[in-house]
């Protein structure tokens, strides 16, 4: 008997994927940790449209990826920018200090 | 000639704006000189076309300078008859000399271009008025001078009392214009015009007796307003907070006449009601008599005069009320003599006491000031009705008018009678404190004669009321022809022909005015402490006259205080607590949402990520149910 891997695999894969990140965010303070469950998030989702394409024989799925990269390259660069020059001025990245803007 | 009329107002309007503009660097007295000028022009294009009038010429001429509302006859047309001549002639006239003389007394104020631009400002308004074509016009003229009279009362706007003045002249006019008004919407009504030769001409026709009723009284509202006639009088003596030459041009010779100008011009309208006439009349006797008893007791030499002139308009009212508008504008014209006379005299003698203006602290004066005091005395032997002064001539003819109507006018006659015998005494009072007995000045006065520029005028003036009466005497009545004209189609009341009629009344009001003179000669002719026991021998009474009857305090609790009640309560009551209740009610519920909802914006990133993943979860969970 052979294990036939269908997209309801990928998905649970991904899903899982997400909760762990999403977890994360959530747990986590350093900024830099959170960042990479942002990642990790984003690439659970990427996996689902990849998954998804694949199942319908549609190479949508794989054109929303390149966006999806695109935007998180993007992103990396100007979030990682932002932190490093948070963490130059006080020593820290933790979020929970970063709370001047508050109501 | 005519073709040029519109050159009367347009001296003084750019004399005015010339001054307005470039006053400050023309500068004193140049500036006093050019206003003069000004007038002086206009003075002379006014005689040059009155001129066919006095040769007999008797058709009114008509200038139309551009259409304004054609439609409903309101153009920016003149009307050249004998009675605008005359008005234009008085105004123009007493004017350049009153310009003249301010030129001396303004001397040294910081703002004397100023004042020659409203005064220039004032008599081209003034003539817009008596020139006018129509209703319109005239009432753009009327509300001009009003704003003149304003802007002049407080010309010297830092002292609190000419500030308050100047509104409470505007206040007070105000309800006045607002009868005019109605007037004219009245008149628009029923003729669906408003130029002269469109009512006056067809008012026989069209009006019946209870409009012309209404619109008379209605006007006799406004002219009561600006001509200072009970019940709205009580402006003219705040007034004489302005600068003496102000009191005399526009307080005691022109714009004060515009009321009886406009119930002359009205006349036709006047004679169709049958009530009308009768309550100007009553008005002006009341006013005539209430406001000379005031004078009696007055203090100030200005206020004595502004009571007088209060007084002598009174008497106007009272000739045009019994239809007698040839002598109501010829005691106008004498009256503007005399009485710009006596203000300019006061004010020579303000001048030359370095601003006093209380009469027991003058005295003894004739000295100091000869020619002030033989041009005064003058002046107040005209206003007493001493022949063959100007103010015997036109007064007698107003009760001459009186005593020939008979019945109610009868009775006004009387009235006005013993209101000459009054005038007498009050005027005498103020020469004999002013100029006779011992001088009682505060020391460190040094009176002197006023400057030339101040006592030309006097002279000239003093001239005047001298030889004025005689262009309408009972023997030679060259007004009365002149004037004619413009009259028309109006049933005009006369004195008696009667030669003995006429010497009875004026032995009467002669003899009035003498023994006026007579006692008040006796009575302060004498060392203070005397005079100052006569005043108090009245008692009471004394201050009540003293106090003008106290009607200022009576309209301040009836009429001011009431309204400043209301207005309190509608700023403080109303706006503040209910408009603003609202408006910051709104502002008070919006910051209150805010300050309950503010607590979720902690400023923790991950309270924030806990709440977006609880709202996708939401969001999910919803769609996921609802697409079950």
């Amino acid at each position: 008997m052979s294990l036939v891997v269908t997209p309801g695999w990928y998905m649970t894969l991904a899903a899982i994927l997400f909760v762990i990140g999403a977890v994360g965010i959530l747990t986590r303070r350093n900024a830099l940790v959170m960042f990479m469950s942002i990642e990790l998030m984003l690439n659970a989702v990427n996996l689902t449209f990849i998954a998804a394409g694949r199942a319908i024989g549609s190479l949508d799925g794989q054109l929303a990826v390149f966006f999806v990269l695109v935007v998180a390259a993007a992103e990396v660069v100007v979030g990682l920018a932002i932190i490093v020059a948070i963490f130059r001025r006080r020593q820290s990245a933790s979020v929970d200090e970063l709370a001047d803007m508050k109501g | 000639m005519q073709d040029l009329l519109w050159l009367v107002i347009a001296f003084p309007l750019a004399g005015a704006l010339v001054l307005h503009f470039l006053g400050r660097r023309i500068g004193e007295p140049r500036a006093g000189y050019l206003a003069t000028l000004a007038m002086a022009a206009s003075f002379v294009v006014s005689l040059v076309a009155a001129w066919p009038f006095f040769g007999g010429e008797a058709e009114a001429y008509r200038l139309v300078m551009w259409e304004w509302m054609p439609s409903i006859g309101a153009s920016f047309e003149l009307h050249w008859d004998p009675l605008a001549s005359l008005m234009a002639l008085v105004v123009t006239g007493v004017g350049a000399l009153i310009h003249l003389y301010a030129v001396g007394y303004m001397h040294g104020d910081p703002r004397f271009s100023r004042f020659f631009s409203y005064l220039n400002l004032f008599a081209a308004s003034m003539l817009a008025l008596v020139l006018a074509g129509n209703f319109a016009m005239l009432f753009l003229g009327w509300e001009l001078v009003g704003l003149c009279s304003y802007l002049l009362i407080s010309f010297w706007f830092t002292l609190p009392a000419a500030a308050a003045a100047g509104k409470k002249a505007f206040i007070v006019n105000r309800i006045g214009d607002v009868g005019f008004m109605v007037a004219l919407v009245i008149v628009f009504g029923a003729f669906h015009t408003l130029s002269f030769s469109g009512v006056l001409d067809r008012a026989q026709d069209i009006l019946d007796p209870s409009t012309a009723t209404a619109i008379a009284l209605l006007l006799l509202l406004g002219a009561a307003g600006k001509s200072a006639q009970i019940p709205l009088y009580v402006w003219l003596p705040d007034a004489m907070e302005g600068p003496t030459p102000v009191s005399a041009l526009i307080h005691a010779a022109t714009m004060v006449t515009a009321g009886v100008y406009v119930i002359a011009r009205s006349a036709v309208i006047f004679e169709i009601s049958p009530i009308a006439g009768p309550v100007v009349a009553t008005v002006g006797a009341l006013t005539a008599f209430v406001a000379a008893t005031i004078a009696l007791a007055q203090t100030d030499i200005k206020r004595v005069l502004a009571y007088s002139t209060i007084s002598q308009l009174g008497y106007m009212f009272l000739a045009v009320g019994a239809a007698g508008h040839i002598a109501g504008m010829f005691h106008l014209m004498t009256h503007a003599f005399f009485k710009a006379l006596l203000f300019l005299g006061a004010g020579s003698v303000i001048h030359g006491l370095q601003n006093e203006q209380d009469m027991r602290r003058m005295g003894g004066l004739r000295k100091q000031m000869p020619v002030t005091a033989t041009t005064m005395a003058l002046a107040t032997l005209a206003i007493a009705g001493i022949p063959p002064l100007a103010g015997f001539w036109s007064k007698d003819e107003i009760l001459g008018v009186a005593f020939a109507r008979g019945g109610w006018f009868g009775f006004l006659w009387v009235i006005g009678l013993v209101t000459a015998l009054i005038t007498a005494f009050y005027m005498t009072r103020q020469f004999v404190l002013v100029f006779l007995g011992e001088p009682r000045w505060a020391d460190g006065a040094h009176p002197h004669e006023s400057p030339r520029t101040m006592t030309i005028p006097l002279m000239v003036l003093a001239g005047l009321s001298i030889i004025g009466g005689f262009v309408n005497t009972p023997f030679r009545l060259s007004l009365e022809h002149f004037l004619e004209p413009s009259f028309q189609g109006v049933d005009l009341a006369h004195p008696s022909d009667d030669l003995g009629t006429f010497l009875l009344l004026a032995v009467l009001s002669v003899g009035a005015g003498l023994a006026g003179a007579a006692a008040a000669f006796l009575a302060y002719n004498r060392p203070t402490e005397l005079w100052e026991r006569f005043e108090a021998s009245f008692g009471k009474l004394w201050g009540w006259w003293q106090k003008g009857y106290r009607v200022d305090d009576a309209y301040g609790a009836v009429v001011v205080a009431p309204g400043k009640k209301a207005a309190e309560t509608a700023a403080f009551r109303f706006d503040l607590g209910v408009i603003d209740g609202l408006v910051n009610g709104i502002g008070r519920a919006v910051r209150a949402l805010a300050s309950r909802l503010r607590p979720v914006q902690n400023g923790l990133v991950r309270s924030y990520g806990l709440l977006f993943t609880a709202g996708v979860v939401a969001v999910v969970t919803w769609i996921l149910v609802r697409g079950a």
